[in-house]
């Protein structure tokens, strides 16, 4: 790994780039482990500009290992915001009339607070010292960065993947301060599948050596390793198994002849390496651990005595969800027992399933059916909110 | 009047069925062509459940709430009366079982709005009896073997239906082949022979 990446990170995690919110201690973080988290802080970023009424702001959530720089470059990577084919002057989320903040989550390692960060009773990164977090834990801290921007009502919390349960809580736990919904490739639980695809990943950090109980940040060590292996096997499972043969097939990586050996003779392992070892630079094992571990406790049903329409009892959200055909990771029929709750609920809510081989991932990839799908509901919403659409 | 407005002159008369600001979900709602109509002309909080992907993200796409979903399967997730209407308009006949259909509209809606093309037109009527083959017209342009319309009825047939359920028949309206009102006082048997399609607002 370059040091000066690694460097950046363990900067990024307690002093990030973009603006962050101190909570004090006079402002905890209840946390569904029972504990309250106390300092702690939020980094996010905003793009556009908040209207008079303080009716035009739109919160992106985030996925597993996603950031807040969502439309602008990322101060580790320096690459792309992750979603500017969505989100910017001009696009479907237009910034020229949208105030777009879009926050770190609880758990992660860009600023929020998380493993990597101090501990101010120890002085020594969190660790795996810090309380479970959960997607409830992750959207009360956004709900309180939201109150501290003084907006009351989010005109659209938009999110896929991980960020579409926090989408989901949100409009459960904040039914009013939400007037449309997007969630995207998504569900209100994770399978056991997941679970175990996840269980799989958190196995190999935590049987590399260099994860030392989890305190490798205090001897500057990185379960580099177990992590790229981690996100390797999570990999797989945002790609359809067409997309995947499409992109390598059996093509050989440089070479004519296979080597009788266990080097990287296809292509697809040769990609699949380069994504774990791209990986490490920029993330935390720990994150990984904690961020997949919430993902896994989220069960939205259970927390509403195991009926799924409850959690949207008098709803007055303006759904719109959105599934994509070769999703495996969360196939289209989990959308559905989502949709079907939501009609129970009596909400109001679209439905849309994308055509595409892309897999799970296709919901940050530039679909021109997706975007006319969610153009559409966007503008509409504007126009029921009173907004310039 | 050209074949096309011929063909959905019932969306209008639906439309008219429907007083302003009611809550509407329309079962089969197509490209959302009667939706858009219904919230822009009438300002209906309106819904709309469509069995082809296409058309619902087509009607995402302009803004319409829609999924995707079966009139066959999926209308048991909707709550009992938690809509003003209900409308079905020219599906009844695509549907695998009519009569549950029928059931499950009059249980989500207060009242339902369901709108068929007449397999008692006298146009069907003379194509059966004279060719001995099985209708097919400008409005039903599908052969035996490729029709979506599995469950064809006659204005008489569907009036039987809706005495089956317990449904009232609150008002109907039949519509020649011009697309023109067939006369209140006229009998049935005339609607049910002159009548190209009918529409219905029913009542639990």
């Amino acid at each position: 790994m370059a040091a000066s990446r690694k460097k950046a990170r363990n900067d990024e995690a307690n002093n990030p780039t973009s603006p962050v919110v101190k909570f004090g201690p006079d402002k905890p973080l209840e946390l569904a482990a029972g504990v309250k988290l106390a300092p702690f802080q939020v980094a996010y970023m905003t793009y556009g500009e908040l209207n008079a009424g303080r009716s035009n702001a739109v919160l992106i959530c985030h996925a597993l290992t996603g950031d807040q720089y969502v439309a602008s470059e990322n101060p580790i990577t320096h690459k792309p915001g992750w979603w500017e084919v969505l989100i910017g002057p001009g696009k479907i989320i237009d910034t020229d009339k949208y105030f777009v903040i879009c926050p770190n989550v609880i758990g992660s390692c860009l600023g929020s607070t998380g493993p990597a960060s101090i501990n101010p009773k120890t002085g020594k990164a969190y660790g795996i010292d810090l309380p479970v977090i959960t997607i409830g834990d992750m959207v009360r801290a956004q709900a309180m960065l939201v109150d501290h921007l003084g907006i009351d009502q989010l005109f659209c919390v938009i999110g896929g993947s991980m960020g579409g349960m926090q989408v989901l809580e949100w409009a459960s736990s904040y039914s009013e301060r939400v007037f449309s919904a997007l969630p995207m490739a998504t569900g209100t639980r994770h399978s056991a599948q997941n679970i175990a695809f996840y269980e799989a990943g958190r196995q190999a950090v935590m049987a590399d050596p260099d994860w030392r109980g989890g305190r490798y940040l205090d001897v500057g060590a990185v379960p580099e390793k177990g992590l790229s292996v981690a996100r390797m096997i999570a990999h797989i499972t945002y790609l359809s198994e067409t997309a995947l043969h499409r992109k390598f097939g059996r093509n050989l990586q440089d070479r004519a002849a296979l080597t009788f050996s266990f080097d990287a003779d296809f292509q697809v392992e040769s990609y699949l390496r380069h994504q774990g070892m791209t990986f490490v630079d920029r993330f935390d094992a720990n994150s990984y651990l904690y961020l997949s571990r919430a993902m896994d406790y989220f069960d939205l049903a259970a927390d509403h005595g195991g009926v799924l329409a409850d959690a949207f009892k008098g709803s007055k959200t303006r759904f719109c969800v959105v599934s994509f055909t070769s999703d495996w990771h969360f196939p289209t029929e989990e959308s559905r027992v989502l949709v079907h709750a939501l009609n129970a609920s009596g909400a109001s809510v679209s439905f849309v399933e994308i055509d595409t081989d892309k897999g799970h991932d296709a919901f940050l990839l530039d679909e021109p059916e997706l975007f006319s799908a969610i153009g559409g509901f966007i503008v509409s919403a504007a126009r029921a909110r009173g907004l310039r659409p | 009047m050209n074949a096309a407005q011929t063909q959905r002159i019932d969306l209008q008369v639906i439309a008219d069925l429907l007083p302003a600001g009611s809550k509407v979900l329309d079962v089969g709602c197509g490209d959302g062509e009667l939706l858009d109509m219904l919230i822009r002309d009438k300002q209906v909080d309106g819904r709309g459940v469509e069995i082809s992907q296409r058309n619902v993200n087509l009607c995402v796409a302009r803004g319409l709430s829609v999924i995707q979903g079966d009139a066959d399967t999926d209308l048991i997730y909707y709550p009992a009366q938690s809509f003003d209407y209900t409308i079905l308009a020219q599906t009844i006949q695509a549907t695998r079982r009519p009569r549950e259909v029928l059931e499950e509209l009059l249980r989500i809606g207060e009242r339902a709005v369901v709108s068929l093309p007449n397999f008692g037109y006298w146009r069907m009527r003379t194509q059966l009896m004279l060719h001995g083959r099985m209708p097919v017209t400008a409005d039903l342009p599908y052969s035996w073997y490729d029709t979506p319309n599995i469950h064809f009825c006659t204005i008489r047939d569907f009036v039987n239906l809706c005495e089956e359920v317990g449904a009232k028949v609150e008002k109907a309206v039949a519509l020649d082949g011009n697309g023109d009102k067939i006369g209140l006082s006229m009998p049935w048997w005339l609607w049910n022979f002159f009548g190209q399609q009918a529409v219905f607002l029913l009542r639990r």
